[in-house]
Formats: C-alpha cells, sequence, structure tokens
C-alpha cells in the first residue's frame, strides 16, 4: 500500500529533531505539523512573517491580519514573534531556519527541483520557493510519485522552469523515501507493501 | 512635524499616469485598500505596481487590473487571480516575477541606500538571465538591483500624526520596506493619534519614511482562506 498525503506529513514528521525551526510550504508540506512526535520541541516559520506559527483558530476567533504564506488564518502558539518580510527572509537565507520541506512538479537525480510554472499554462509565481531552495541546507521535498497522468516526477533532468539547481537532499513519496546523492536517486525505505519494481518503475 | 492630510483624495493627489508604485500587503492582509479604491476613482493608467501579490478578482490591486490601469506588475506570486493570468498570458501585462526574499531585500535596498546586492536566490534559474554572477565562500549568487517608486502606499494598524507607524501581526509583512522606498509615502492607518500617544520603543517604522497619513475610512479586511477548527 503507498502513502496517503496524511501519510507521506507523517513519514516526513518522523525526521524533526528536537530545537528545529521549520518552513513548511503549501500542500502537504502543511500537514506535517500534525504529527510532530512526542518529547520534540519544533517552532514553525511562516515567509509573510511568523516565528511560532499554531494551529487554524477555532471558529469565530479567526483574524483577517493573521494568516500563514498560504493566505490561511491561523494563531500564535506563546513565545511567537511577528516580523516584516525582509527579516523574514533574512533568517532563510542566513540559514537560521533548520529544515524547509516543499512540494514540487519535478525533482532530477542532480537534486534541481521545479515547482513554479508550467510555459504558456500555469503561470502563479515563485512566490518564496527561490530563495528558501537555494539557502536551505536541508530541503525535503514532499510529493506524489507520479504527475496525474502517471508519469514520474522524479527524473533524470527536470524538464520545467527551474526553481533551484543541485539543492535536494530528499524525497518523500507516496512509495518511497529517496536520498539524492552523487546525482543519483538511492532508495533509503520502501512504503509498506511497496516493492523495488514498483518504485522502479515509477521513476525515470 | 505633522503628516496628516485631510482624506484618501489629498493623500493620493499627484498620482499619476505611467508612475511606479509600491502597495503594501501579503494577499489581501495589510493592503491599503482606500488608496486603491482611490486609484480606481482617478483612473490613472500604465502604472508599474510593486507588490508581492496582485489581489483577487474582485478586491485588493485585481480592481485596478479590471480596470486596465496596471501596465506592469512586479510580485512574487500572481497566483489567486484569474484575470491577472488572462492578461498576462495574453500579453497585455507585462510582468516580472521575482523571488519572495530579493523582492523584499529590493525594497529595503531601495530605501536604504544600497544600489544592488548579491544572494543565491534563482541562480540556475529563469530570474538569473542577464544578471551578472559571482561566487562568494564557494557558492554562486546574482546581483540583484534595489527597487524604488514614485509613491509607495502602505497600510498600518495605527499611526500618529508624526508619521510613526505600528502594524498588527501579519498586515506588517512589506509595508515597512515599501514604506522606506517610496519618493513619497502614503500611509492608511485603522487609527490615527496624536504624536506622543505611541510608545517610542515599540513604533516599526520611523515617522522619517512618511510623507503622508490619513485614518482610512472603512476597511474590509477581506480573509482570503477562512481555515478554521470546530470549537469542542
Amino acid at each position: 500500500m503507498s502513502l496517503d498525503k496524511n501519510g507521506i506529513a507523517k513519514r516526513i514528521a518522523q525526521e524533526l529533531r528536537d530545537g528545529w525551526y521549520v518552513n513548511l510550504g503549501i500542500g502537504i508540506p502543511t500537514l506535517v505539523a500534525n504529527y510532530i512526535p512526542e518529547g520534540i520541541e519544533v517552532e514553525f516559520q511562516s515567509e509573510n512573517g511568523i516565528l511560532g506559527m499554531g494551529p487554524f483558530p477555532f471558529e469565530g476567533e479567526e483574524d483577517a491580519d493573521l494568516i500563514n504564506a498560504g493566505k490561511q488564518t491561523v494563531t500564535l502558539v506563546d513565545g511567537a514573534c511577528i516580523f516584516d518580510s525582509a527579516t523574514s527572509f533574512a533568517m532563510i537565507r542566513g540559514q537560521h531556519v533548520q529544515l524547509t520541506v516543499l512540494g514540487a512538479m519535478e525533482v532530477a537525480q542532480n537534486g534541481d527541483i521545479a515547482n513554479w510554472k508550467i510555459p504558456g499554462r500555469m503561470v502563479k509565481g515563485m512566490g518564496g520557493a527561490m530563495d528558501l531552495v537555494a539557502s536551505a541546507e536541508n530541503i525535503i521535498v514532499a510529493m506524489m510519485h507520479t504527475n496525474k497522468k502517471g508519469e514520474s516526477k522524479l527524473l533524470k533532468q527536470c524538464s520545467l522552469p527551474l526553481t533551484g539547481v543541485g539543492c535536494v537532499t530528499r524525497v518523500v513519496t507516496n512509495l518511497a523515501v529517496l536520498e539524492i546523492k552523487d546525482e543519483k536517486f538511492h532508495l533509503i525505505e520502501r512504503a509498506p507493501g511497496v516493492t523495488v519494481e514498483e518504485i522502479k518503475a515509477a521513476t525515470e | 512635524m505633522n503628516k496628516v492630510v485631510k482624506n484618501v483624495e489629498e493623500a493620493c493627489s499627484g498620482i499619476q499616469d505611467d508612475m511606479t508604485l509600491m502597495l503594501g500587503g501579503f494577499g489581501l492582509c495589510g493592503i491599503p485598500e482606500n488608496s486603491i479604491a482611490q486609484l480606481v476613482k482617478m483612473g490613472v493608467k500604465g502604472l508599474t505596481c510593486i507588490s508581492n501579490n496582485a489581489g483577487v478578482d474582485d478586491f485588493g490591486l485585481g480592481l485596478l487590473l479590471q480596470k486596465k490601469q496596471i501596465k506592469k506588475m512586479i510580485s512574487s506570486y500572481v497566483g489567486e487571480n484569474e484575470e491577472f493570468e488572462r492578461q498576462m498570458l495574453s500579453g497585455e501585462l507585462e510582468v516580472d516575477l521575482i523571488p519572495q526574499g530579493s523582492l523584499a531585500e529590493r525594497c529595503r535596498a531601495g530605501g536604504a541606500g544600497i544600489p544592488a546586492f548579491y544572494t543565491p536566490a534563482g541562480y540556475g534559474t529563469e530570474v538569473a538571465e542577464g544578471k551578472k554572477v559571482e561566487i562568494f565562500n564557494g557558492k554562486p549568487h546574482i546581483l540583484e538591483s534595489a527597487l524604488t517608486a514614485d509613491f509607495a502606499i502602505v497600510k498600518a494598524w495605527k499611526g500618529d500624526t508624526e508619521g510613526n507607524l505600528v502594524f498588527k501581526a501579519t498586515a506588517r509583512n512589506f509595508n515597512p520596506m515599501m514604506a522606506m522606498a517610496g519618493k513619497i509615502t502614503i500611509a492608511e492607518v485603522e487609527e490615527l493619534v496624536p504624536a506622543g500617544e505611541l510608545d517610542p520603543n515599540f513604533i516599526h517604522t520611523p515617522g522619517i519614511f512618511v510623507q503622508r497619513i490619513f485614518q482610512g475610512e472603512k476597511f474590509e479586511k477581506r480573509i482570503e482562506q477562512r481555515t478554521v477548527r470546530p470549537k469542542n
């Protein structure tokens, strides 16, 4: 059985270490916050200006002035702080954030990542993704192994416009945990019940 | 020095066709909504707008897009606006997409008198095309230039008659850097108080960066993604 989105998030949460500041991207990465292992303290950074981001507010307590980078209403944990966008990216560029988890459309075996643009079709922009991948020492990509058409998202070379070069070190998908080293994907772990052949078949 | 202007009309006077504007906000959070409404009313055209996002179809900068008042957008993420995407793909609208951290720093640099700086963000991507590359500490960086604007329009929670500003929660975002980078900076605030009422230790934007300040008539503060959990 391959993992669902929550399963991927739960697996990534096992990579968290006590005392880390962590930036979670939109989509599957956001779900990681629901599975922090017991006995571990981490603090979430949201690049629009929060350190110490908490869960969604209770119904009726949402505040238009308090959102995360996905524009969702959120809360603050005790000890949280607020800052401007330049300070936020100083934390990111200056490598004060220990882990970045983000989604991708494509990842290549040399660590390149593409997740911001499909020429002529989707133009949403890169947001903070280019700053994050260029500077983070520890990047985990959370994504499904294949796209909706069943084509592999783990490629020899990215075909879409790049977000960053040679920066991804780890990929967690519905099928496997892979490490990128020496310009190759290395299989670290299989999802429960998934065979090596299935993973190979789903990887370019 | 008293920076107070009567109303939004006086605050936005002097904004003309083909000018470059900076507008604070992240999504719909912390946007100068009264001033945007005034720009629609004034009908100024050919604008270059520097703003992290482009609003949604019927709010924020989306209102200016609908009226085709914007010639060029400089942003990092524009995903929530269909009209924007249509104008961009059809070539009606010029768009410069830049990494969010580089956008923030380019505004900060513009206000701080730093003409350009190196950053690793965007190296090896489309963003780096035509930009100078330099290796520092063994890692390639690209040269990014500062941004300034004819007018910067920001939104704050509280402000005093001297132009000192305090922002609330994540409505701060790009507002402080943009306030620094405007030749003329307009601040619209929810609450305008006399000088001496704000604690000088807790000012986010010093009044020197603000030329005009007024209390906005009303703030809709629309929520883009209302996410809640049920009360048990």
